[in-house]
């Protein structure tokens, strides 16, 4: 039960994690109808600019804030210079174009950090373990993951739902033209919304460095699930990547714990021990499989075009 | 009402709040010019989309030729003979001309799992492609790409790739739609010359061609027929006359 | 069709009697690597031509397709493992499998347009690369590596290197020479015309779905080949072939070498194959001058300049080297109606 209670917390901090991810590459889906494959490459700078610079400051927290500014900057550098030249042309362009940024972020990575990749210890005060229910011990730091990442979801949701950003962010995601038309600097809000979601792919990519090691290619692997929970999600849609979100992270993080189990009653000890590895990782993707049978726009459609 | 082609009854279809169809009845017998006219949003490109199968309707039924085709699917009902012309020019723009219409012949001479011959090269589809092309008035231009030509000859186009599946009935919208006087004059006379050979539901803005072409005239006011019959009798409809004056402020058509 | 001697025509024949001829090269300096490295360029080239059929020429923008290579490969040397040889049967079973793979995806996926597609091909791919990973007894995340090459009775010998290059050209012919046919049947112009036009498609009474579905198909069948063909060719598979930024590979060639034209797929795949080969030395080469020191190091990090190319090749050279070549060849062609007139 102890462990069933972890894994489920390990499964809702995963989900939020994920989020942080899904949430920037849903906006700029749904605002610019940009596919952004290089998003997984912002998550991978966040990472390495908090190492480098809790390393520097010798303060994790000084060296987090640092690290999310400067994939801020990053991002609405690299939609000023190249993302902007994107837009309005098709989704091929736009998986090509960012494949090439993937390649040269990786290639800069290594030629700024080495191959060698970093780690970033947890901060002694979050290094322990906490009771948070009677009897039930857990990761202090993962726990703080799911505190800071649900008040991030938090103004996320009073941003693009109680603000006049928020409002024009909603109305770019159903009608772009209303807002030029609006009067409003559509430029800067597109640089804006991606350094946005270039700083939340960063401070995802900054929470995940203490718990697994910082390496070129990190972000090759989760762009994949960020991109199934939009899609599972509905493309646009803020809270569609929420709930999505969730969905995947409590899915695989359960999966990879008891599916082995239960397979291996289902099947028998042989063939359930052998099936495990590989449906337990696929699960994710025959949810999704599953969601665009009976919904091909997703679960929450902000266009339904 | 004997020998109708096209049989509507009670067709509606809303958008949230928005009612664009609205317990629409009508009938086309065989044979006729049918034309639909309205102010603007009054729902008659919807109704064409509905005709032609690409929006499904909330409720009512769709007969043609005898036959319920409410719920087929568009292909289906473009190969029973009910071919629609689009109101904003949507053609291959990246093939040839020829290639546009032999693409609509094609599709009326059985399946295409045909992987070897050069359909380029193949007469079935070239003759009566060219053919077509001809009687739209635009042999000359068969191995341009659809993307040069001009506003007009993209509606002659039009016009012939319906034409190319021998259907037993045109939903035509707009056709007329942005053409010079000119070009409206050839539209006019093209179609003058068609109706003896199909029935066509026409969609048209331009009262001039619709009274010189029409057979019978449904007005359609958001969503509902408000009155159908001879020229005559909607030219001298109040009804007509009163929806027509509240949209001519807007510099809407002149009856 | 006249054969005109324009710039483009004539660098396709010089592409192809190259090709044909790299063995005689081989033979005449040596220089066994560029065997190797052609083989592959001539493997992968076929897995673009496959992939262009449906990106090219029907526009189904398919982010999966190194699954199929995978798949190909991976049965390939499954049944090596357990000890099944004969290419006659590896083979077809190769074949099958990528086919049978690419109907599911393809009967699930084009139900969906645009992005959607886009990612749940990319979903299914990943499916792949995790059901390779998961299979233990197959190597998992390690591969497997072949116990020896596909026998065929004998009749010819796949460890001999030249003739298994010669076996992966007439190959590549085969499936160039495939496509051709299928685009110019009327099979291949409703493809075209979904992909210049798919709801214009239905409205003229093609049912596109199941025209879609076949292309799909043909196109995974196809890669399976090339697979098996790779399997062979590097004596190894591991789910790393099947990763999405395979089939990102794959796409670039695609798009490098000229979408929906009959040799552009092998353009690509040489474009990129060389690019990554010589990149390296000739980014050395041009840091030397100015710091003879850190050359060798420089041109390390080649993907620093590739990366941006590709983002410039999308920006500013969509029709990719073919259509830079046929730009050629048309300047050619005006300037000499110039010269008549």
């Amino acid at each position: 039960m102890t462990l069933f209670i972890e894994q489920c917390l390990n499964g809702l901090q995963f989900g939020l994690l994920l989020f942080l991810l899904a949430a920037g590459l849903t906006l700029v889906f749904g605002i610019m109808d940009l596919v952004n494959l290089a998003h997984g490459s912002l998550y991978m700078l966040g990472a390495y600019f908090a190492a480098t610079f809790a390393a520097w400051t010798g303060s994790f927290v000084i060296g987090a804030v640092l690290a999310i500014i400067a994939t801020l900057l990053v991002g609405m550098a690299l939609e000023v210079i190249a993302m902007r030249r994107l837009y309005g042309r098709d989704h091929l362009d736009h998986v090509l174009g960012t494949f090439g940024l993937i390649l040269f972020f990786d290639e800069a990575v290594r030629l700024i950090w080495g191959p060698g990749g970093l780690s970033l210890p947890v901060p002694a005060w979050l290094n322990r373990s906490i009771e948070i229910l009677p009897g039930v011990q857990y990761s202090a730091y993962r726990f703080a993951i799911i505190i800071v990442t649900l008040a991030v979801a938090a103004f996320l949701y009073i941003l693009v739902m109680r603000t006049r950003v928020g409002m024009l962010i909603r109305a770019g995601a159903s009608n772009r033209e209303m807002v030029g038309a609006l009067g409003v600097n559509i430029n800067l809000l597109y640089t804006l919304v991606f350094g946005l979601g270039a700083a939340l792919a960063g401070l995802a990519g900054m929470i995940q460095a203490p718990i697994l090691t910082v390496q070129i290619g990190m972000g090759e692997n989760i762009l994949i699930l960020a991109f199934v929970i939009t899609v599972i999600g509905g493309i646009g849609s803020i809270r569609g990547a929420f709930v999505a979100a969730l969905l995947v992270g409590f899915i695989d993080t359960l999966g990879r714990a008891f599916f082995p189990q239960i397979l291996v009653e289902l099947l028998g000890r042989q063939a359930g021990s052998t099936a495990a590895p590989a449906l337990s990782s696929m699960l994710i993707y025959i949810l999704m499989a599953v969601i665009l049978i009976v919904k091909p726009q997703g679960l929450f459609s902000a266009n339904s075009r | 009402m004997t020998d109708a082609l096209l049989k509507v009854d009670g067709l509606s279809k809303r958008f949230g709040g928005i009612v664009a169809t609205d317990d629409l009845s009508l009938t086309v017998a065989r044979g006729e010019l049918h034309a639909i006219i309205g102010p603007n949003g009054a729902g008659k490109t919807t109704l064409i989309t509905q005709l032609s199968g690409q929006l499904r309707c909330d409720s009512g039924r769709i007969q043609f030729a005898g036959e319920d085709i409410t719920a087929l699917p568009p292909h289906t009902r473009s190969l029973k003979g009910l071919a629609r012309s689009f109101q904003i020019t949507s053609l291959f723009l990246d093939l040839s001309v020829l290639d546009n219409v032999a693409l609509a012949v094609q599709a009326h001479a059985g399946h295409s799992f045909h992987f070897w011959h050069d359909a380029r090269k193949d007469d079935a589809l070239r003759q009566p492609a060219r053919a077509a092309l001809e009687r739209a008035g635009l042999s000359g231009r068969a191995d341009s790409p659809a993307a040069a030509l001009s506003h007009g000859e993209h509606r002659q186009l039009e016009l012939a790739m319906a034409l190319a599946g021998h259907p037993r009935m045109l939903l035509l919208d707009e056709p007329m739609a942005g053409l010079g006087p000119e070009e409206s004059a050839r539209m006019v006379a093209m179609l003058r010359a068609l109706k003896d050979e199909v029935t066509i539901l026409l969609v048209e803005h331009d009262m001039e061609a619709v009274f010189a072409l029409a057979d019978r005239i449904t007005v359609l006011v958001y969503g509902r027929v408000i009155a159908s019959g001879v020229p005559d009798d909607i030219r001298a409809n109040a009804q007509v006359r009163e929806a027509y004056l509240g949209d001519a402020d807007k510099g809407g058509v002149h009856v | 069709m006249k054969f005109a001697l324009t710039p483009r025509n004539l660098v396709t024949a010089a592409l192809l009697i190259g090709l044909a001829l790299l063995p005689l090269y081989v033979a005449l300096t040596g220089d066994r690597f560029m065997l190797t490295l052609f083989t592959r360029i001539v493997i992968l080239a076929m897995a673009a031509v496959s992939l262009n059929l449906i990106l090219g020429y029907s526009g189904m923008m398919s982010f999966g397709h190194a699954a199929y290579l995978g798949l190909g490969g991976y049965t390939t040397a499954i049944l090596s493992f357990e000890g099944v040889h004969s290419g006659f049967i590896q083979w077809p079973a190769a074949i099958a499998v990528s086919a049978l793979f690419a109907l599911a995806v393809g009967a699930l996926s084009l139900r969906t347009r645009g992005v959607y597609f886009i990612m749940i091909t990319l979903a299914f791919a990943q499916m792949a690369y995790y059901l390779a990973s998961g299979m233990a007894r197959y190597g998992g995340d390690d591969g497997l590596s072949l116990e020896s090459r596909s026998t065929f009775a004998g009749l010819i010998d796949l460890s001999d290197k030249t003739t298994f290059y010669y076996l992966c050209l007439l190959l590549l012919f085969a499936s160039i020479m495939l496509v051709w046919r299928l685009t110019n049947s009327r099979f291949g112009m409703v493809l075209q015309g979904v992909r210049s036009n798919e709801t214009r498609m239905s409205a003229i009474g093609y049912p596109t779905f199941r025209y879609k579905l076949t292309g799909f198909v043909i196109a995974g069948t196809l890669c399976g080949l090339s697979g098996a063909l790779i399997a062979n060719h590097t004596d190894f598979v591991s789910p790393s072939m099947m990763f999405w930024t395979r089939s990102g590979d794959l796409i670039v060639m695609v798009v490098l070498g000229g979408m929906g034209t009959l040799f552009g797929p092998v353009f690509g795949a040489l474009a990129l194959l060389f690019l990554e080969q010589f990149l390296p030395a000739l980014i050395s080469t041009a840091v030397e001058p100015f710091n003879p020191a850190g050359a060798a190091k420089a041109g390390e990090y080649w993907q620093l300049v590739l990366g941006p190319l590709l983002l410039f090749v999308v920006l500013f050279a969509r029709g990719g080297i073919d259509g830079m070549l046929r730009a050629l060849s048309r300047r050619g062609a005006d300037a000499e109606r110039a010269r008549h007139d």
